[in-house]
C-alpha cells in the first residue's frame, strides 16, 4: 500500500509531551505505575464534560482535538481508534458497584463509558463527524491495526483526511493485579505500567512538514528465530536496507521476551537505539508513543533523553520501529522524512 | 461478480443451535432460542428473557480437546466452535496455502470470568491466569491458535456493530490485495456485566422481543458466535461459493453515546454507502435483515432510516433477534450467516413476536418463513457510541 503522512500528531503520557514548544525531554519513569501527566482539559473540552469522563476518554478527545487544531482541521473523514483495555476505570466501577450492591439500584453510566469504542464515539460525537469510525482492541497491535485500517482508508479515499490514533488507561484495581503477576514473574515485564494517547493527522497528501509512514507490518506469531528474517523481508518489501535505518525504536520491557528484541538489534550494531517504554511504560498502546517520538524525532525536533540529545545533526531520513508483547503480536513501523 | 467477495465457509453457535445446520433448520422451523437464563445466577433471571447457547463451558472445552487447566473464557469457547466450522466448512485443510488473516469482534471478551473471579485476583493463584484473558485480544488470539493462522489478526470493538466491521474490514483486505481469504466474525458470551448494564439502561424486555411491534418492550440478550470465510475471487476459483459480499458501509450516527437519532441518520448513511460500494440502487434491494433489536428508540429510528432510503419502494424486512436475542458484538456476524442462509434458501426468515405496526411508521416485518426471489440483501448493525454499519450480500 501507498505511504501515508502524518500532519500532526499530540500525545498525554508519563511524560511532559502534550505541547509543541521544545525541547521535548525525555526521563526513564522510576515509580511502578507511569501515570500521564494530564493537561488542562478546559482548552479541549467543556468543564461539565471533562468531569463526566473517564481518563481515557478525557486523553482520547484532549489529543484528537489538538492533533487537529495544530493542522487546522475540523473534523476528519474517518477516526479510527485503538485500545487494548478500553475503558477500565469505568468497567471496574460498574463491576464492583454491581457487586457491591448484587445487582441492584445500578445506574448506567459506568456502564455505558465502559465499552471499547467510548474514545472513538466521544471524538465522533464532538466533532459532529458522520464518517467512518472503527475501533481496534486486538492488544498491542490495537494502535497498529488503527493505522493499517488508516493506510486502507486512504488507499480507497485518497483525498480523506483520517484521525488516527491510541489510547489506554490504567484504571485503579486490574492494573493492581497485572502487577503482582508481572513482579512475581522472574521473567517478568520490569518497565512501568503505563497509560497514554496519541492521536495523529494523516492523509495521502505529501508535504514537506509531513513525515512519511512507508509501511506497517503486524504479525501474531513468530519464531524467535524468524523475527530477523521477518523485519528483512518487511524493509524489502519497502525498498529499504539495514544501513539506511538512522534510529531504531524498540519495545523493550524488561522481561524474558526481550529476546526477540536482542535478535532484531544485533541487526543493527552501530544504530542509535531508543527503548522507548522506560518512558512510557508499558500499554497496549505504548506503540503509539513510540510513533510519536520518532516522529518528532524526524522533524528535527529537539530531543533529549535526559542530557543527551537525539540526532543532533539532524541527519535522520529513516527509522524503524519494532514492538512485541510476550513474544506476541509484532509490528514494524517505518517511517522517513518527505 | 469477479470484483466480489466471495463467502466460502460459515460456522455459527447460538441459542438456536450449535452448527451450521442446527441453526438453518431453527430458522426453516421459525423455533426461538429465547428462554429462562439458567447458566448465571443473577437476581434478574425470572424478569428477562436471554439466548443462551445450549453447551456448557465444559463440553466445549472437551469438544476442542483443551488440556485441563486451560484459561479459555467462554467467548474464546464460543468462537473456537464456531470459527472452526467455518473452515471446515470452507474446506480448508492447510491454512498456510494462501495469505490468511482473522478478524474477530467482541465486546465483553473474557469479562464472563473476570466477573466471577475478579476480588480473587489479589492473592489466590489459581484464578490468576484469568487476569491474562480478561482483555478483548485474548478470546482472539486463542482462535487464531486453533485455527493455525498467525499473520494479520486483529479484533474490533465498536458494540453491537463489531462483527459487521469485522466483515468489512476482511472485504477491505482482499481487495487491497492485502490478504488472499480472511476469517471473519464475532463472539460475545452471556455475562452478568452485559445483563446488568442493560438493564439499568431500561432496556431489557421480561418477554421475548417483537422487534417493530407497536407494543415492543425492549430487547432480549443472547450470546453467540460466528465466523465467515472470504476469499478473494482468485482464491475461492473453483470452489463452492455460498454467496457474495459485494458492498459495506459504516458510518457514525454522532448523535447520543446510547440513543439513535430520530431521523436515523447513522443508518441511512450506512445503508447508502454499502449500495454505492456495491453498485446497486435502493430498488434492487429486496430483503433487509434489521438491526431491530425491539427497544423503542432504535426500531423508530431504524425504520425512518429505511423509508428515507426505500420509500414506496420498501423490501421484505425482518429483524432475526427474536430467535436468538442480541447476539452484542457477534450479531452483525451472526445475521450475516443468517442472509447468506437466506439468499442459499430462497425464503426469509420471520421476525418474531410481531403484531401491531408502530403507528409512527407503519412499517410490517415478514412474519412468517416465505418464500422469496432473493438476490441482493442488505444486513444492517447499529451500536452504542452511533457506530453503525451495512453489509449487502448477494447470489452466488
Amino acid at each position: 500500500m501507498k505511504p501515508i503522512y502524518i500532519h500532526s500528531a499530540a500525545v498525554i503520557s508519563a511524560q511532559d509531551s502534550f505541547r509543541n514548544d521544545e525541547p521535548l525531554e525525555f526521563h526513564p519513569i522510576l515509580e511502578e505505575k507511569a501515570g500521564a501527566q494530564h493537561p488542562n482539559y478546559s482548552d479541549f473540552i467543556a468543564p461539565g464534560m471533562a468531569r463526566r469522563m473517564a481518563p481515557a476518554v478525557k486523553m482520547g478527545v484532549a489529543t484528537a482535538k489538538k492533533a487537529l487544531s495544530d493542522v487546522s482541521l475540523s473534523r476528519p473523514d474517518a477516526i479510527i481508534t485503538g485500545s487494548g483495555m478500553g475503558c477500565m476505570q469505568d468497567t471496574e466501577k460498574f463491576l464492583n458497584t454491581l457487586m457491591e450492591n448484587k445487582e441492584a439500584y445500578l445506574t448506567p453510566t459506568a456502564f455505558i463509558q465502559s465499552t471499547h469504542n467510548t474514545v472513538g464515539a466521544q471524538i465522533a460525537l464532538e466533532l459532529g463527524c458522520h464518517g467512518y469510525n472503527n475501533t481496534f482492541v486486538h492488544g498491542s497491535l490495537s494502535f497498529e491495526s488503527a493505522l493499517l485500517d488508516a493506510q486502507l482508508y486512504l488507499m480507497e479515499h485518497p483525498k480523506a483526511n483520517v484521525l488516527v490514533g491510541g489510547v489506554d488507561e490504567l484504571g485503579i484495581e486490574f492494573v493492581g493485579n497485572v502487577l503482582q503477576i508481572e513482579q512475581g514473574n522472574p521473567e517478568g515485564i520490569r518497565v512501568p505500567l503505563g497509560e497514554g494517547a496519541g492521536f495523529m493527522s494523516v492523509s495521502h497528501e505529501k508535504s514537506t512538514a509531513g513525515i512519511a509512514v512507508n509501511g506497517i507490518r503486524t504479525q501474531r506469531i513468530v519464531e524467535e528465530r524468524q523475527i530477523a528474517a521477518l523485519l528483512k523481508s518487511f524493509l524489502e518489501d519497502h525498498d529499504t536496507k539495514l544501513s539506511e535505518i538512522d534510529s531504531l525504536f524498540t519495545g523493550h520491557n524488561g522481561d524474558g521476551f526481550d529476546r526477540y528484541y536482542s535478535k532484531v538489534t544485533s541487526l543493527f550494531p552501530t544504530t542509535e537505539i531508543t527503548k522507548f517504554k522506560q518512558f512510557c511504560g508499558e500499554f497496549h498502546t505504548a506503540s503509539a508513543f513510540g510513533l510519536w517520538m520518532a516522529y518528532e524525532l524526524l522533524k528535527k525536533h529537539d530531543l533529549f533523553i535526559d542530557e543527551n540529545e537525539l540526532n543532533k545533526n539532524n541527519t535522520y531520513k529513516k527509522v524503524l520501529l519494532y514492538n512485541q508483547l510476550k513474544g506476541k503480536n509484532h509490528s514494524f513501523m517505518l517511517l522517513s522524512q518527505c | 461478480m469477479t470484483n466480489n467477495i466471495a463467502i466460502t465457509g460459515m460456522g455459527i453457535v447460538s441459542s438456536i443451535g450449535t452448527s451450521l445446520e442446527t441453526n438453518r433448520k431453527s430458522l426453516l422451523q421459525a423455533t426461538s432460542g429465547l428462554g429462562q437464563l439458567q447458566k448465571i445466577n443473577s437476581i434478574h433471571a425470572s424478569e428477562i428473557k436471554v439466548g443462551e447457547v445450549a453447551l456448557s463451558n465444559s463440553e466445549i472445552s472437551a469438544a476442542l480437546k483443551l488440556p485441563p487447566n486451560h484459561n479459555f473464557t467462554r467467548t474464546a469457547l464460543l468462537g473456537s466452535l464456531a470459527a472452526k466450522e467455518a473452515l471446515v466448512h470452507a474446506s480448508i485443510e492447510d491454512i498456510t496455502a494462501a495469505r490468511t488473516g482473522f478478524i474477530s469482534a467482541t465486546t465483553v471478551g473474557g469479562m464472563d470470568k473476570t466477573e466471577i473471579h475478579f476480588k480473587e485476583f489479589n492473592g489466590n493463584p489459581a484464578v490468576q491466569k484469568y487476569v491474562a484473558s480478561h482483555e478483548a485480544g485474548d478470546s482472539t488470539q486463542k482462535i487464531a491458535d486453533q485455527l493455525g493462522i498467525t499473520g494479520f489478526t486483529t479484533t474490533i470493538s465498536t458494540a453491537c456493530s463489531s462483527a459487521a466491521n469485522a466483515i468489512m474490514l476482511g472485504a477491505r483486505m482482499i481487495r487491497a490485495g492485502q490478504l488472499d481469504r480472511v476469517v471473519v466474525g464475532g463472539t460475545d458470551a452471556l455475562s452478568k456485566f452485559t445483563i446488568n448494564g442493560f438493564k439499568s439502561l431500561l432496556l431489557l424486555s421480561d418477554e421475548p422481543c417483537a422487534p417493530f411491534d407497536a407494543n415492543r418492550k425492549g430487547l432480549n440478550l443472547g450470546e453467540a458466535a460466528a465466523y465467515l470465510v472470504l476469499e478473494s475471487s482468485a482464491a475461492a476459483s473453483g470452489k463452492k461459493v455460498l454467496a457474495y459480499l459485494s458492498g459495506y458501509g459504516n458510518t457514525n450516527d454522532a448523535h447520543h453515546q446510547t440513543a439513535s437519532s430520530p431521523d436515523g441518520t447513522g443508518a441511512f448513511m450506512a445503508m447508502q454507502k454499502a449500495l454505492e460500494i456495491s453498485n446497486l440502487s435502493p430498488a434492487q434491494i429486496q430483503y433487509v435483515n434489521a438491526h431491530g433489536t425491539a427497544t423503542p428508540n432504535n426500531d423508530l429510528s431504524e425504520s425512518v432510516a429505511l423509508q428515507r432510503l426505500f420509500g414506496d419502494l420498501m423490501p421484505y424486512v425482518s429483524s432475526t433477534k427474536g430467535f436468538t436475542g442480541h447476539t452484542l458484538a457477534a450479531a452483525g456476524a451472526v445475521e450475516a450467516v443468517f442472509s447468506v442462509l437466506m439468499l442459499q434458501e430462497q425464503s426469509i426468515f420471520p421476525n418474531l413476536n410481531f403484531k401491531t405496526a408502530m403507528p409512527e411508521t407503519g412499517l410490517v416485518p415478514v412474519t412468517r418463513v416465505t418464500a422469496a426471489t432473493l438476490k441482493n440483501v442488505l444486513s444492517n448493525s447499529f451500536g452504542f457510541g452511533g457506530n453503525c454499519a451495512s453489509l449487502i450480500f448477494n447470489t452466488a
